[in-house]
């Protein structure tokens, strides 16, 4: 537990020490627009110096985007679950959503078109065409 | 600020930096000062930027860690209706380890091993009927499968956070390395078991029990009977062979000791066994598709490598050839909800497995087919 702690204190640290360098970062880009201003007689170097605080501004808001991403939570999402289930007899079949306690080979509730007790014959989970798409193009 | 524009502007400061508007000293300042900085500090920089990187990725495992914990007594809560809260004794079976056997002297160290195993396994058995005495046998094996899938996280997050420590107690740039290389690698695999344990805890059936699903398939309406260990055989005559089906008892999540059924069958019939084919589920290389099946020579079995063991002991004695079918995927398919390429593969290996009898068996002859893998949310 206190190591944990101990980690997470080096992690707020750690934050504090990027948190400086963009505060200082974005203090030097707005130093270099007013400078830009100051030099408006001479519109060559105060180009550069407008570009120069633009880039630190650009960067010191692209570091913290990058932060607060990292800082968000992964998403574990549960992929929907599909049980089939299927008359023997007339071969009627019906999907829908799983349901805690359903297996496959599971006797269920009867066919409604012939009153014979109707089996599980599939439980299985659809990857989304996307999905499948990136992990081709990961080759 | 009119201090630094003069001083920018001043010749002498221009003459020592070559340029001749205050515009480039500014450059070549800058360039001095990042240059001296990596210099000195390059590799501390890259230490810092690397560290971020196990840093966050630590956040996210903590995260997918706390979750696994939660699913678990959440499930347990609901399944098992403990008398009393069950946290403290899950937090308990988180921190559970299992020593392995001493292999100095390897000479019957499977023998070892496997008693080890047997032993963690009766311990877990009873750590989970105490945490949820409602629940029945089927209900243990899953909530005993959630448990562990929690366990793996709990131990991925550890492992990690003692790399991530050690690196910045020592500030050496290999220890850090190492652990930043290998990262993608290990979120995979806690991405999956984090998909896992929701598959466990609901029941459902997933990847590694496709070797299961088709032994379900072939012994499906056929009498069966019980084996050592959590195993059940069906006798199936299939493409006018006796075949020896056998699986792991299902539906709850269990792998049983298939090495141990194919040895009380291979004994049982003396050895009069024209073959043995085994079904798994394999991990698939990069490029491959999800579901692919392939066929091959040998025991197709994974785990700690008892099974293996006894399987290639029982048909050594009696010389009987070994068949194996694979259904491929990744590690992340594997643990998680079964997949329907995988699901549709059943049929595949299903046609493999006859084509198998008929090219490399005689009419009359007995075999055994074994699906082996995680039968949780799959029957018989």
């Amino acid at each position: 537990m206190s190591q944990e702690k101990k980690s997470s204190t080096q992690a707020t640290r750690m934050s504090s020490v990027v948190l400086l360098i963009i505060f200082i970062t974005l203090a030097l880009a707005l130093t270099a627009l007013i400078l830009a201003a100051q030099f408006s007689s001479d519109l060559f170097v105060a180009g550069w110096l407008a570009l120069i605080g633009i880039a630190g501004i650009v960067l010191s808001v692209y570091v913290i985007l990058q932060m607060r991403r990292h800082g968000s939570h992964p998403n574990i999402e549960a992929p929907p679950i599909m049980t089939t289930i299927e008359c023997k007899k007339d071969g009627y079949k019906n999907v829908r959503e799983f349901k805690r306690g359903d297996y496959i080979f599971k006797e269920v509730e009867p066919c409604p078109k012939c009153n014979e007790k109707m089996m599980i014959t599939a439980i299985y989970r659809e990857v989304k065409e996307k999905d499948k798409e990136k992990e081709r193009s990961r080759v | 600020m009119s201090w630094l524009i003069s001083t920018l502007n001043s010749q002498v400061l221009r003459s020592q930096f070559g340029a001749s508007d205050p515009i480039s000293v500014i450059l070549n300042l800058l360039f001095y000062v990042i240059f001296i900085a990596f210099i000195f500090y390059g590799q501390r920089i890259q230490l810092y930027v690397m560290l971020r990187e196990v840093e966050s990725s630590l956040y996210k495992l903590k995260f997918i860690k706390d979750e696994g914990r939660k699913v678990a007594i959440e499930t347990i809560k609901e399944i098992g209706k403990p008398t009393t809260d069950p946290t403290a004794r899950v937090d308990r079976f988180l921190e559970y380890f299992t020593i392995g056997p001493q292999n100095l002297d390897p000479a019957g160290i499977v023998w070892k091993l496997e008693h080890i195993l047997d032993v963690r396994d009766v311990r877990l058995k009873d750590e989970v009927k105490m945490m949820a005495p409602v629940a029945d046998e089927t209900q243990a094996n899953n909530l005993e499968n959630t448990l562990e899938a929690a366990m793996a996280l709990n131990y991925i997050y550890k492992v990690i956070r003692h790399f991530y420590l050690l690196g910045k107690k020592t500030l050496s740039l290999y220890i850090i390395m190492q652990i930043q290389m290998l990262l993608p690698l290990i979120m995979r695999e806690a991405e999956a078991y984090a998909s896992a344990l929701k598959a466990f805890a609901f029941g459902e059936p997933i990847g590694d029990g496709a070797g299961a699903l088709v032994a379900g398939r072939l012994m499906h309406g056929y009498e069966i009977t019980k084996v050592q260990k959590d195993c059940v055989v069906a006798t199936v005559p299939i493409e006018g062979r006796t075949a020896f089906v056998i699986k792991a008892e299902g539906p709850g999540g269990n792998v049983g000791k298939p090495g141990d059924a194919i040895e009380h069958v291979v004994n049982e019939t003396k050895g009069k066994i024209a073959t043995i084919i085994m079904i798994d589920a394999a991990a698939k290389l990069e490029g491959e598709e999800v579901g692919e099946v392939a066929e091959g020579i040998g025991a197709a079995i994974g785990g700690p490598g008892v099974d293996q063991f006894k399987i290639e002991e029982s048909i050594l004695k009696y010389h009987i050839p070994i068949n194996a079918i694979i259904v491929k995927e990744d590690i992340g398919d594997a643990v998680s909800p079964m997949r329907k390429e995988i699901f549709d593969a059943v049929d595949k290996a299903i046609e493999r497995i006859k084509q198998v009898l008929l090219e490399r068996t005689k009419e009359g002859d007995t075999v055994i087919i074994a699906g082996v893998g995680n039968s949780i949310g799959i029957g018989q």
